[in-house]
């Protein structure tokens, strides 16, 4: 190997990535330091004259990986002879790395995201520890996506820099290379604006170089390897003349642009260099064909693609591969007397064994939907030449309308249902969220269903469900009627929506249960006494729940002498910054850092904690897979600006008043009541029957609010959806809700460290965020330390939530977009977490004073916590 | 003018000349422990710590360095090689770092002022600073590849601790010295940095490599080029090679170092290979002619002596490159230059 010590353009190694490569990731992540440092040696071996090392990732420190990775290359002369790049979002697992590379590395990156005078001390620091820097093309405003901007922010940082002594052969200018033939217009020009732009900052910045991360381009072709190589290798083509001088890349995986196939580089060339509107639509149209030929795939890939039709349909459905469904169906189609015999036959067989390995746990939830997936396409090409026909449907083993409840709008859990319930042959109506008692029932008679089921988030739609119970019976209806959701329970539909309603009413556990739950309520043989069996266990429970002598509750009196008695010249100084606080737009990169990954997981099914799970003997390989689908969902979600964060804070002066917190709004010369509610559980030794307020002092303290919201999923869930796309769409939703939690969690620290500023010098990990190690909580209304949902809307008020966040709240105080947090800030550091549980009829008698509202409506609004 | 000024604009008229060994000179004079140690009342035995003898016989380190003025040197070193919290640790004088530096500075400082004051012409003292005896590129375990016995953090402020005290006693640049681990250097340049940082002036930095194998590479594995890529943000005012083998042996690489490097050129080798004995018994003609034809090409700036040197090889080499015309220093360009062992050019 003869040493590069001059070169006109640089190939920078990408396989030591841990974002781009899930090799090399698993690698690491699984402490394979050794095969991971082999990884380099290849990259180095196949050309790559500088590498590009990311630990980046979640799960790993970052600095740890980071430092032990280049030590090890440090001690391989094959390796370390070329320069390193390294690549962080974070400053500190750049400055870590910078400690332990001797010779002149390449920082990757810094950029004026927060201000000129971060950046200038970062490249200082750069320049200190002896490396050049690649400079994002990004700013206070955000990142550069047209060539205005790129060619605006990169001037503009290089004057800086140069101004300041930096020196301008030291930079690297990376001005963003984004996904295009994304069928997103917006995005059409990206490539040549990148390409565009190169050419004007190579003019405008005298010695300074450029380079771009040239995976990003092809992001739509995932999977797609020799499109992906073409796209790369004719953005090359182009760029390079233009003036780039670096980028990114598989060393080992660049075609020469001379022997792409010349249809797929004119497609190609069309798609980058933005010559004709329909660029992307033809890319895509022909990228279908090479689909799925990487090359460590295609062994694989050859041998199942000549097994014969019906077991390539039960392998792309089992697998979860979508490339040949199509062609597939179609095949099967033309050998079958009648396009229904595919549904009926093959393609139902199929899904018959992703129901039974899923039923035997040997699949797991994501990989169910992406069945469903291949399934929904295969059936949507079928479609129709059955019209044509004029056959009849498929005869589906049912018919099952589901809905979530009026007042609420959650549907995660449904959707996923709705998924399996389809996956394994039934008919389902989704009649969406926000669906009155009404519409239901009407549904179900008009379109003859077999079953209903209903969903539900929050604690009022309990209540809901009870009504749509009571309207059923009324109907005289006598199909079984499901229900599922986080806050329902069997104890709950025992208790109060079994008695309801006559028919059949089933608890369902979680997705995993509904097709067996279905499958004996449809059956002939197993019905009656799969509901029979049902009824008498809900009535132990109802006979258990009598019999039980239920927790001694004290008198609404009784329990305030026992109230929590806080030190309360431990409470928090004023606010910093008082007043109101709204943030339009914070950073989704931000934000990510800060998301919990647990409860992703749980909604899909997957119980563990993370990172743990990601190594769990039986989930731990589905759960690393749909954690990098996850992940690489985010990279476009924060690189293309899917979403916004948008939330407001307020802290206003207030006192303890009883168990209501007063708010004394001073410019206005109004005081708002926030009225909680107390334990009245007789507790055991001094424990003391608490209540929010017990926080406050009633000589005068500060309470805070919050609410956040995330917006802007509806277009990319369209799609999804009109794509039969269910996989992405359930993961979208839930990744925005974790967009929402990570914004509570982190306007809460910039509450404790800024803006109350009660705890300026707190350093916490994710970890510690996540155990809730800080002081101060932030109890939202509907969940346990304040049950009553109904304070939303006084908080709203407060914060001018639907002005300041674009949040709104339905008739049962469910918020919207469903994406979004709100609830109050405490500071005082014995402030704590609690159940109010169950509340007394003095309670809710003086709730109801105190609310102003008649004894119905507070029953209502309290009922959970009721008898 | 400041001193890196005043050096460039000496060094513009003729081939300056840096001072020789301490080592070889103290031995010679057969000191005691009790010379060592002093009064100082350290819980270890000093003799053989050669640094401290700035603090208990002030006098012997002034006679070597003056005779080294006495032989023509434009350029003195403090004898702070191992002065550095990491070596002096094996004396138990870790807590002396500081007195050790400052009046080791004070010594040469004092010298320099009165000589120059005599003939008008400006005399330089450059603060050493040794490697240390411990690398943060390698790992002294062979089962461990990733191990390190220090980090760059500790190194650093171990550094910073001895160059603002060389600072403190009259020392006008830092000559990080014998670098046999480039990292450690990047370390010794950080501190450097923090210390003009602190100071709020420049301190210069003088840099000089040390070569472990005739191929041209150091112990951390970097070749000359690469070295100079590295360590290149220092802006040095002199980058050279010294230590390693014989002005012999050493030739090819100065010229390496002669044809990239745009500031001044510092070469002081040892005086030849050790004998069977251990001992350097190459005469001071001998040095004085092979580094005087690097004097003659136009390829050095400074001029000077390793181990074994003596003031009467630093008399042989100024008497052999008087009215020799300096190394003339090329124009830096706007090159990137990047390095991993191997030194990495991006043409422009």
């Amino acid at each position: 190997m003869t040493t590069n010590t001059s070169a006109r353009f640089v190939n920078i190694g990408e396989r030591t990535n841990v974002t781009g490569s899930a090799r090399f990731k698993k690698l690491i992540m699984g402490d394979d330091y050794a095969t991971a440092v082999e990884v380099a040696r290849q990259q180095v071996e196949n050309g790559a004259q500088i590498i590009d090392v990311n630990m980046d990732e979640g799960l790993l420190d970052a600095e740890k990986a980071m430092t032990t990775f280049l030590k090890l290359i440090a001690a391989e002369p094959d390796i370390a002879r070329v320069p390193v790049m390294i690549d962080s979002s974070k400053w500190d697992v750049i400055e870590a790395g910078l400690k332990c590379v001797s010779g002149k590395p390449i920082v990757n990156s810094i950029s004026m995201k927060e201000g000129e005078e971060q950046f200038l001390e970062q490249a200082r620091k750069c320049r200190d520890y002896g490396a050049a820097v690649v400079v994002m093309a990004f700013d206070e405003v955000g990142q550069a996506d047209t060539k205005e901007r790129k060619v605006e922010i990169c001037e503009r940082a290089y004057k800086l820099l140069v101004d300041n002594g930096f020196p301008p052969e030291d930079i690297i200018f990376d001005p963003n290379i984004f996904a295009v033939a994304t069928g997103i217009a917006e995005h059409d020009r990206y490539g040549l604006d990148f390409i565009e732009a190169v050419e004007e900052i190579k003019k405008r910045c005298p010695h300074a170089k450029t380079s771009g991360g040239l995976s990003n381009l092809s992001f739509s072709f995932r999977g797609n390897e020799t499109v992906r190589r073409a796209m790369h290798s004719v953005f090359l083509y182009h760029a390079i003349p233009a003036g780039l001088d670096m980028a990114i890349v598989n060393a080992g995986q660049l075609d020469v642009y001379d022997t792409i196939d010349p249809q797929l580089r004119e497609l190609c060339e069309d798609v980058i260099l933005a010559r004709r509107p329909d660029a992307a639509e033809r890319l895509v149209d022909l990228a279908e064909s090479y689909r799925g030929a990487t090359e460590k795939d295609e062994k694989a890939a050859q041998e199942w693609r000549s097994l014969p039709v019906t077991k390539r349909l039960e392998h792309a459905l089992v697998k979860g591969i979508d490339a040949h469904i199509v062609e597939d169906t179609e095949e099967a189609r033309q050998a079958a007397d009648k396009p229904i015999h595919v549904i009926e036959g093959p393609l139902m067989d199929g899904m018959n064994v992703v129901g039974d390995l899923f039923g035997s746990g040997k699949m797991f939830l994501p990989q169910v939907v992406k069945s469903a997936r291949v399934m929904k396409k295969a059936v949507a090409h079928l479609i129709p030449f059955i019209e044509d026909e004029k056959e009849e449907g498929a005869k589906s083993k049912g018919k099952i309308v589901m809905a979530t409840v009026k007042g609420d709008v959650h549907d995660i859990g449904k959707n996923i249902v709705g998924v399996v319930l389809q996956c394994n042959g039934y008919e389902v109506i989704d009649l969406g969220v926000m669906v009155p008692w009404s519409k239901i029932l009407e549904t179900a008679r008009e379109e003859q269903a077999d079953i209903i089921g209903l969903s539900g988030l929050i604690t009022p739609s309990l209540d809901e469900m009870v009504t749509v119970g009571e309207e059923m019976q009324r109907a005289e209806m006598d199909l079984p009627l499901l229900i599922g959701g986080a806050t329902t329970s069997k104890v709950h539909t025992a208790l109060k929506i079994d008695p309801a309603y006559e028919g059949p009413v089933i608890h369902v556990l979680d997705a995993s249960r509904a097709v067996g739950v279905a499958s004996r309520l449809l059956s002939d043989t197993q019905r009656q006494e799969f509901v029979s069996e049902t009824a008498s266990e809900y009535e132990k429970t109802r006979l258990a729940r009598e019999g039980k002598t239920p927790s001694v509750l004290l008198s609404l009196e009784e329990a305030r002498d026992n109230y929590y008695d806080a030190y309360l010249s431990d409470k928090p100084a004023p606010p910093e910054k008082p007043g109101l606080h709204v943030f339009d737009d914070w950073d989704l990169a931000d934000l990510r850092e800060y998301i919990d990954w647990t409860p992703f997981f749980r909604a899909w099914e997957l119980h563990g904690t993370y990172p743990k799970i990601l190594k769990d003997e039986v989930v731990g390989e589905t759960a690393v897979q749909l954690f990098a689908d996850a992940n690489a969902m985010l990279d476009k979600i924060i690189a293309e600006k899917w979403l916004t964060a948008k939330g407001v804070a307020g802290f206003w002066p207030c006192a303890r008043d009883g168990d209501d917190v007063t708010i004394h709004r001073v410019k206005r010369e109004e005081h708002i009541v926030l009225p909680f509610l107390r334990q009245q559980v007789r507790k055991s030794r001094d424990r003391a029957n608490m209540c929010l307020a017990d926080f406050i002092d009633p000589a005068g303290d500060w309470i805070g609010g919050f609410a956040v919201g995330i917006h802007g999923i509806e277009p990319y869930s369209k799609r999804f959806l009109e794509d039969k796309d269910d996989y992405s769409d359930i993961l979208l939703k839930a990744l925005a809700d974790r967009f929402a939690e990570a914004f509570a969690e982190r306007l809460h620290q910039h509450t404790r460290t800024d803006l109350w500023g009660y705890a300026p010098g707190e350093q916490l990990t994710n970890q510690a965020l996540i155990k809730e190690e800080y002081r101060g909580i932030r109890p939202a209304p509907g969940y346990p330390a304040c049950p009553d949902h109904s304070l939303k809307p006084i908080l709203f008020e407060l914060l001018e939530a639907e002005k300041n966040a674009g949040l709104e709240l339905t008739e049962n105080f469910a918020m919207l977009p469903t994406a979004a947090v709100s609830g109050f800030y405490f500071g005082h550091p014995e402030s704590q977490y609690f159940g109010v549980a169950r509340i007394g009829r003095d309670q809710l008698e003086d709730y109801a004073k105190r609310r102003g509202v008649d004894l119905e409506t507070a029953e209502r609004w309290l009922r959970p916590n009721l008898d | 003018m400041s001193k890196r000024e005043e050096l460039n604009a000496a060094a513009a008229k003729r081939v300056l000349i840096f001072d020789g060994a301490f080592g070889t000179q103290i031995q010679d004079r057969k000191l005691t422990e009790e010379d060592y140690a002093g009064d100082l009342g350290l819980g270890a035995d000093q003799k053989g710590n050669n640094d401290i003898l700035a603090l208990t016989r002030p006098d012997v380190i002034a006679d070597i360095t003056r005779a080294y003025l006495d032989a023509g040197a434009d350029l003195v070193s403090t004898n702070t090689f191992s002065a550095n919290r990491i070596s002096q640790a094996d004396y138990a004088a870790e807590g002396m770092v500081k007195e050790i530096n400052v009046a080791s500075g004070r010594i040469a400082r004092e010298l320099a002022d009165e000589y120059a004051a005599k003939d008008d012409k400006p005399r330089f003292v450059a603060g050493a600073i040794g490697p240390t005896n411990k690398t943060l590129s390698l790992s002294p375990d062979v089962e461990d590849p990733g191990f390190r016995e220090i980090d760059f953090d500790y190194l650093t402020e171990v550094y910073f601790e001895q160059a603002e005290a060389l600072v403190e006693g009259g020392a006008d640049f830092i000559l990080i010295e014998t670098i046999f681990d480039t990292l450690n250097a990047k370390a010794g340049i950080m501190a450097v940095k923090q210390l003009s940082e602190k100071l709020g002036r420049e301190v210069p930095i003088m840099v000089s490599m040390t070569l472990t194998d005739l191929s041209g590479r150091n112990l951390s594995g970097h070749t000359v080029e690469a070295f100079w890529n590295a360590v290149r943000h220092a802006n040095p005012v002199t980058i050279g090679l010294n230590c390693s083998f014989g002005a012999d042996q050493l030739r090819p690489h100065v010229q390496v170092l002669s044809d990239i490097a745009d500031t001044l050129l510092l070469a002081y080798p040892n005086a030849g290979l050790p004998n069977e004995l251990g001992e350097y018994d190459e005469l001071p003609e001998t040095t004085a002619e092979l580094t005087g034809i690097w004097a003659d090409n136009g390829r050095v700036n400074i001029l000077g002596g390793c181990c074994g040197s003596t003031p009467e090889h630093i008399a042989a080499i100024a008497a052999r490159v008087k009215g020799k015309a300096p190394r003339k220093v090329p124009e830096g360009d706007n090159t990137m230059r990047l390095a991993g062992l191997e030194p990495f050019v991006l043409a422009a």
